[in-house]
């Protein structure tokens, strides 16, 4: 171990350290890790291949690829409000955007349940207008929507405060009005940290669970999760047919994840 | 928060006033619209039958067994990881080793992991056909549909809040309090009580607040292990699940409320110490 500090204590904080990762994390990801090839490759293959499995895993990944596409305009209008305007009532406002991250997610599921049913507040304005939105895909979207915009404004938030002023004076200066400033300036330098933002919403909607199911319906085949696919495996006593999804879940998330990533660093601007 | 622009931005980098008053307008309807409607409908409908009904929900003996289990849990899970958190952010902020990013990454692990896979891979250890499954049942213990299971998800679930939140703030505070400490012949502990801690204090109780919002309030973790025993192994959460499945939604909505109210202490709490610390810490829920 290289220490470069005279402070003491590196040993037992890494002891301890390194015990708790290995007990809490490194263990039990092994288990998922390994359990699946019980199955054999075929198996695994049969498991993570059926209809009903595949369906889960477009629909898991979907809704949550198009609530983070919502939820990037939508949050960057709410950061660029919070952070470039004045008015009475930001600072509670903008404490107010971390509620969906504070709210636990079973609260929040069954609260837009009983917004969006056909006989809620949301809902009933729906119904005449023929929008169905609780117990279908599109109350996935709206709960995935719901968990995903504090992720895409406090990404925003801290870039958009340290963005430099110079190039949209030199922009306004130069002739451009407002609105190509914005196009071609402040959007171009802010576009690392929308991809950043989408990436943080979009891992956070695939595996999102407590707020979904309440709304969603749970057809097979139409509007059943991935991770809830997962718990209904587990209840018929398929350890390793869980595993498995859950292993595909890992590995595809943390795939687009890296891809996003490569993507960020090649725009060439680095966050935080 | 940076202030530079309370002054005023430059004229330049402004919208137009009325551009702006219709961009704030509609930012602030519809985050109290899309923010605040589920939680006014949670209020609503727990009082929809009067305060009679919500009483009764309350005395529930299988609600008092759900709140009992919820603090429980919480009490257990929170300070282990607020123990281990700072032990990690001691010498992941203090030191230089081989190692030391792929700690951090498996750190921050859980948080990319869905909530059903962290409750999954317990089942996959101590459950009925999990590894060292046989051997709890010949021994008489169990893990999974008990609250060791309970405990072991939340932990799971919960385990970056604390580090990830001292990790940043030591490394921008810097080691020469602690160094001239260090020197002036204080012991590990002397400083640590001294300085380290009177020092990270703020943050620290920014990263147990978040930690213990998450423990309570955590749903699809805890809902793989618990098994949904009534009145055994129903945290807050599930039992807010239970009694929305069966129609009773005074119920739900009630104990759904307390957790509202957990939320909105929590919101209140963050922000003022957002504003002790100075800064937002950078730390998500």
């Amino acid at each position: 171990m290289t220490r470069r500090s005279a402070l003491p204590g590196f040993g037992p904080a890494l002891t301890i350290t390194l015990v708790w990762v290995s007990l809490i994390v490194l263990l039990p990801l092994t288990s998922l890790a390994l359990r699946p090839w019980e199955l054999g490759l075929m198996g695994v293959w049969h498991s993570i291949t059926e209809p009903r499995v595949l369906a889960a895993l477009r629909l898991s990944f979907g809704a949550a690829a198009l609530a983070a596409v919502v939820n990037v305009p939508f949050g960057l209008l709410v950061a660029w409000v919070m952070v470039r305007y004045r008015f009475p009532g930001r600072r509670l406002a903008d404490s107010l955007i971390d509620m969906p991250l504070a709210l636990p997610t079973a609260v929040a599921g069954i609260a837009l349940t009983a917004l969006f049913a056909p006989k809620g507040w949301i809902g009933a304005w729906l119904l005449p207008l023929g929008i169905k939105v609780a117990y279908t895909p599109v109350g996935i979207m709206v709960a995935l929507v719901f968990v995903g915009l504090p992720f895409v404004v406090r990404t925003l938030e801290p870039v958009l405060m340290d963005l430099p002023l110079e190039a949209e004076e030199a922009a306004a200066t130069l002739g451009a009005t407002r609105s190509q400033t914005l196009r071609k300036v402040v959007i171009p330098a802010l576009a690392p940290a929308l991809l950043a933002g989408f990436a943080a919403a979009l891992a956070r909607g695939v595996g999102e669970y407590g707020s979904v199911i309440f709304i969603a319906g749970n057809m097979p085949m139409l509007s059943e999760i991935a991770p809830l696919l997962i718990v209904i495996r587990l209840e018929q006593l398929d350890y390793a047919g869980a595993a498995a999804l859950g292993l595909v879940m890992l590995l595809v998330s943390f795939s687009i994840l890296l891809l996003l990533n490569l993507l960020q660093k090649r725009m060439g601007v680095k966050i935080r | 928060m940076s202030e530079a622009f309370s002054q005023g931005l430059p004229v330049a980098t402004r919208e137009r006033p009325a551009t702006r008053l219709v961009l704030t307008l509609f930012t602030v309807v519809l985050l109290v619209l899309f923010l605040l409607l589920p939680l006014a409908v949670v209020f609503t409908e727990a009082l929809s039958h009067g305060l009679g009904k919500i009483r009764d929900s309350l005395t529930d003996p299988e609600a008092i067994t759900s709140i009992e289990l919820t603090l429980l849990v919480a009490a257990i899970s929170v300070p282990l990881n607020s123990v281990c958190g700072v032990a990690a952010a001691w010498c992941i902020g203090r030191f230089q080793f081989p190692g030391r990013s792929l700690l951090i990454t498996l750190i921050e692990l859980p948080f990319s992991v869905s909530p059903v896979i962290s409750g999954l891979v317990w089942v996959l250890l101590f459950g009925a056909n999990g590894w060292f499954g046989p051997m709890l049942d010949r021994a008489g213990l169990r893990i999974i549909f008990a609250v060791p299971g309970l405990v072991l998800a939340t932990v799971l679930v919960t385990f970056p809040f604390v580090a990830r939140t001292l990790i940043p703030l030591m490394q921008e505070q810097g080691a020469s309090e602690e160094e001239a400490a260090i020197t002036l012949g204080a012991g590990l502990w002397q400083m640590f009580w001294r300085v380290t801690l009177p020092n990270i204090r703020w943050g620290l109780l920014y990263g147990v607040l978040l930690c213990n919002a998450r423990a309570m309030g955590e749903f699809g973790a805890v809902a793989v292990v618990s098994g949904h025993i009534r009145g055994q192994t129903m945290t807050m959460p599930l039992q807010v699940e239970a009694l929305f499945n069966d129609y009773d939604w005074v119920g739900a909505f009630t104990i759904a409320g307390l957790l509202s109210l957990l939320a909105l202490v929590t919101l209140a709490v963050k922000a003022a110490l957002e504003y002790r610390i100075g800064e937002r810490s950078g730390a998500l829920l």
